[in-house]
């Protein structure tokens, strides 16, 4: 099959769904890839690059659209671009179904199958394929690269001859794939971060960032698990309290980021004006909720404004289109991964299995039909949160007593085992002859002593332990060497035998010991 | 050469293999040690066969030289992975000789019995000692020989099983006759039975009857054990050897014997113990045969294996700074040892550390891993065991599982109603990432499910071990 990839042609997007890299992977699923002339070059890929990684430059769109069986790009089709679309093509892109209805009713009228990269089910799976987290990395680093470039200070702290220098101390709220980012990026500068999320069972990841997790003492908390990973609007009193510790945090903190979105609905106001205006000057928001109307009441969608306070906003909408380079080889390799979902035989032949849980959840129209919104899929995202054992904590005196206890059990249970030994001991004596006594004092010293130095014993040694034991259990050759003297013939010959296969046990045992020890080496 | 003499070179004896055995703590010790357990062999051999009472000296000799060929012989030939199945050979002797010297003691017994006191008192070596007991120690001299012959038998047949099932000459499944323990049960109530008839008579004929028998309960025991737990069967086997050298040693009186049986049944039975830990189980539970007690059913796993061709593996082996081999029997099985070294030794030449996880049960054999690892050349301060390694995984780029499941089995921990709930296991999900290399979808042998398969940092690696590493080979840069 032919995958076509025009140019993407809304305003301010430098993004390609197709790299050099990514085109040559897609040769070897057993496609041809074509482009339009000039689709990379805000990327940083020429149109030469794309020959030589054997892709064919087609000159306009209308060709591409006429040729390629299936299109792959960035944005949503402009309405130009749904007309190109014809019976039995398919289009791969971000489609935002539910907010594009006419759209989507468009595609279908065209007959074209529509995979739509934003509704790539959450299961581990399909991770390879998650554009929006791709996206959302991306964009969490620029995030911070923005704030710093807007922002008059280090973020590290630093003690320099000319005088000390304090730690720049950022606030991330939302930690999903972009907060994180946010948080690892921000960590990584050098800065004190601190992280909220209304999902608590996300402490763990905030932490693991080396941000500290702003926590909110609130009973009803929810669990992520319920809607597949993402947040779900929160009840008014939960919002208060989180916004009384906002503000709490407000006048202390020099750059806020905030990530938090809830699926389709407008992001929430989290980032009020007062709490703007508690910031200190120079301070800077960088609102990565802006396109969904922002979390900051002052944020102004692809703007960057400054506050009467001196507080600079940035609600700039196209972050990942700002690091084209970085965003088009991960968006690609997004794409490539759905292709190869798509081409299971790897022979260029697209097999679209509705049966598939992340075919049928991206599928937003097909065979002429709407088939938007997917049923759930079969496997659920992320495994519902065990509720966690809370571990109590022993007091000094309690843990001491613990202890005392053990140490008690531990004696009692080594004094009776003493005196049960010592009694059957006794016993032995009163009946045994004293001959046997004799032997029987040899063989539980023995036992002790073998006791004590097997423990000693190294673990990777055990295989010669036992081949060492198997070779000194020979030994009984020297029964059979006392009984090899006698004059019944019977008793010569199986004392003969035993003579003979003990020393194969011996010989064998001790030779195969010594080629074992020897392999061991140490680097 | 008198008593005393040989008496010195017993003790000297005594004294050499509990340093042989106390050497195996380290590894450079150890390559000294044996050379104590040889010297200490010798010497007891020596001082026995030039003692008084012994003859047939040309027998003597021919059955030692045919016999240390044999041994050299084999010793030179098997293979590493075949270690097991040697070992477990080797105890069979131990057991038959036990056997055929207890027999003898009995002949001998009832022959000096017969006679005279004149010629019993011109009687030497053994049928001397023999001659000189008393009513009562001749009684308990009897039941040595019972004890020794049964133990013997046991560990014979059961050593052969064990042998053919590690070398696959017999299905490893657990199998059982129909009565299952009821005829083991029974068996050594027979023994013991036909042992009271020979306390009373002293005859060769129960004697017999009872080695039949002991010779079925070892067959039938170890015929019910699965394959994986013969690490605990080998030795187990291993101390009942030790234990049958005593024995014997009481028969016969002689005290090198009954140290060196005691520091052998001794060693193998922690050995079985330190084995049993590392499963969970307790003795009796491995040794009657398996997971038959699941009352609860275990959680069930969500979510699905992805897996990984070798191009993913070997990218984020290139990207890793720290790599964990996790191996197991699995390896063995597809020899895959020396493929693992030389990936080993590829990404320490760029400077990563590589290290190796030891589980105490993987493999068919105490330290078997370790062994394999050592032939192929794997440096052993890097292959370490699992309570030193068990809290480095966190900061582990690469985990790598070959060929083992249910050691890395995190259900253990999570899943109270698990089978192997509690069983002690290698935390390699806590790498960065893991991948498991496996020939297929199937679950270990406990025939538990692993949840670390469905992890959502875990990659299957489907493949045999040795053709997947091969393939990873050409692809580090």
């Amino acid at each position: 099959m032919i995958v076509g990839v025009p140019k993407e042609i809304f305003g301010g997007e430098h993004r390609v769904a197709l790299t050099p890299e990514s085109a040559l992977q897609l040769a070897k699923l057993g496609h041809s890839v074509a482009i339009e002339t000039g689709a990379g070059l805000k990327a940083g890929f020429n149109d030469q690059v794309y020959v030589s990684a054997g892709v064919d430059v087609l000159p306009d769109s209308d060709s591409l659209y006429a040729n390629a069986d299936v299109v792959v790009k960035v944005r949503p089709p402009e309405p130009s671009e749904a007309r190109l679309l014809r019976r039995g093509q398919t289009l791969i892109s971000f489609f935002w179904p539910s907010q594009n209805a006419d759209l989507l009713e468009r595609c279908k009228e065209q007959g074209a199958t529509v995979l739509a990269m934003d509704m790539v089910p959450r299961i581990s799976r399909a991770q390879k394929m998650d554009a929006l987290s791709s996206m959302a990395n991306i964009a969490g680093y620029r995030a911070v690269i923005e704030a710093g470039a807007n922002f008059g200070r280090f973020f590290t702290g630093q003690v320099t001859a000319a005088g000390k220098v304090p730690p720049a101390k950022v606030l991330v709220v939302g930690a999903g794939v972009a907060g994180l980012s946010a948080i690892g990026t921000s960590v990584s500068l050098g800065a004190i971060v601190y992280a909220f999320d209304v999902r608590p069972e996300v402490a763990e990841q905030i932490e693991s960032m080396g941000a500290k997790f702003v926590f909110l003492d609130f009973e009803q908390s929810q669990d992520g698990a319920e809607t597949g990973g993402y947040a779900a609007p929160s009840s008014p009193e939960f919002r208060e309290k989180q916004l009384e510790k906002f503000r709490e945090l407000a006048s202390d903190v020099d750059i806020v980021i905030t990530t938090a979105l809830i699926p389709s609905r407008p992001a929430p106001k989290l980032w009020l004006q007062d709490m703007v205006e508690m910031m200190k000057p120079g301070s800077v928001i960088v609102d990565l909720a802006a396109e969904r109307g922002g979390n900051c009441e002052l944020t102004v969608p692809d703007e960057r404004i400054v506050s009467a306070n001196g507080v600079v906003i940035i609600g700039y909408t196209d972050f990942p289109s700002r690091m084209a380079a970085q965003s088009s080889a991960l968006y690609a390799n997004n794409i490539r991964h759905m292709l190869t979902d798509l081409t299971p035989k790897k022979d260029g032949i697209l097999v679209h299995d509705m049966e598939d849980d992340v075919i049928r959840g991206a599928t937003v129209t097909h065979k002429g039909e709407i088939t938007f919104p997917p049923p759930p899929p079969r496997v659920r995202a992320i495994a519902a949160a065990k509720p966690k054992e809370k571990q109590k904590e022993l007091t000094r005196e309690e843990a001491r007593a613990v202890e005392l206890q053990t140490f008690k059990a531990q004696t009692r249970a080594q004094v009776i085992l003493l005196a049960a030994g010592a009694a059957t001991m006794l016993l032995a004596g009163a009946y045994a002859p004293p001959s046997f006594m004799g032997h029987f004092i040899v063989f539980v010293l023995a036992c002790f002593v073998g006791f004590q130095v097997i423990w000693k014993v190294s673990h990777s040694l055990h295989t010669p332990l036992m081949a060492v034991t198997n070779a000194v259990s020979g030994i009984v050759v020297l029964g059979a060497l006392l009984q090899i003297g006698s004059s019944n013939p019977i008793v010569v010959t199986l004392a003969a035998v035993s003579v003979l296969i003990a020393t194969v046990n011996i010989v064998g045992g001790f030779l195969v010991t010594r080629r074992m020890l020897a392999m061991f080496q140490k680097s | 050469m008198n008593i005393g003499i040989i008496s010195a070179a017993y003790i000297a004896a005594a004294i050499l293999f509990v340093l042989s055995l106390g050497g195996l703590s380290g590894q450079e010790s150890a390559k000294r040690a044996v050379w104590y357990g040889i010297t200490g062999m010798a010497l007891a051999v020596l001082a026995t066969s030039i003692g008084p009472g012994i003859g047939n000296h040309l027998v003597l000799l021919a059955m030692l030289i045919v016999g240390a060929l044999i041994g050299w012989y084999v010793a030179n030939r098997v293979q590493m992975t075949e270690m097991p199945q040697l070992v477990a050979a080797l105890h069979s002797f131990v057991g038959l000789a036990a056997v055929f010297i207890g027999l003898n003691a009995n002949l001998e017994l009832q022959r000096v019995l017969t006679l005279d006191e004149q010629s019993r008192a011109a009687l030497v070596g053994f049928a001397g000692v023999l001659a000189h007991k008393t009513a009562e120690e001749v009684s308990l001299l009897k039941i040595e020989v019972f004890v020794g012959i049964f133990i013997g038998a046991v560990t014979f047949t059961g050593s052969l099983i064990a042998f053919a099932k590690l070398a696959g000459k017999v299905d490893g499944k657990a199998k059982k006759l129909p009565g299952g323990h009821a005829l083991n049960a029974g068996a050594a109530a027979g023994s013991l039975l036909l042992g009271w008839f020979y306390l009373q008579t002293g005859g060769n004929l129960p004697l017999i009857a009872m080695v039949v028998l002991a010779l079925f309960i070892g067959f039938h025991l170890i015929m019910g054990i699965g394959g994986a737990d013969m690490p605990v069967v080998v030795s187990m086997l291993n101390s009942y050897s030790g234990w049958a050298a005593a024995a014997i040693g009481f028969t016969l009186g002689n005290d090198l014997l009954i140290v060196t049986g005691a520091l052998v049944g001794s060693s193998g039975a922690i050995l079985s113990y330190i084995m049993c830990k590392a499963m969970n189980r307790s003795f009796i539970n491995v040794i009657l045969g398996g997971f038959g007690t699941v009352t609860s059913v275990a959680a069930e796993i969500e979510g699905e294996q992805q897996s990984i061709d070798a191009d993913g593996v070997a990218a984020a082996l290139n990207d890793a700074n720290s790599v964990i081999f996790v191996p197991g029997y699995g390896m063995a099985v597809a020899q895959a040892q020396q493929s693992v070294s030389e990936i080993t030794r590829r990404l320490r030449a760029k400077g990563k550390v590589v290290r190796f996880a030891i589980h105490p049960v993987a493999g068919r054999l105490p330290g078997h891993m370790n062994v394999l690892l050592a032939e192929a050349k794997v440096p052993y301060d890097i292959v370490l065991e699992m309570d030193e390694i068990n809290g480095d995984f966190a900061d582990t780029d690469v985990a790598i599982v070959i060929g083992s499941n249910d050691i890395v089995n995190p259900a253990a921990q999570d899943d109270p109603n698990s089978p192997i709930a509690g069983m002690p296991v290698l935390e390699c999900w806590k790498a960065k990432q893991v991948f498991v290399s496996k020939r297929g979808q199937g679950t270990g042998y406990s025939g538990i499910e692993n949840p670390l398969f469905y992890r959502e940092n875990t990659r299957m690696f489907y493949g045999d071990a040795k053709k997947s590493i091969d393939a990873l080979l050409p692809l580090l840069d």
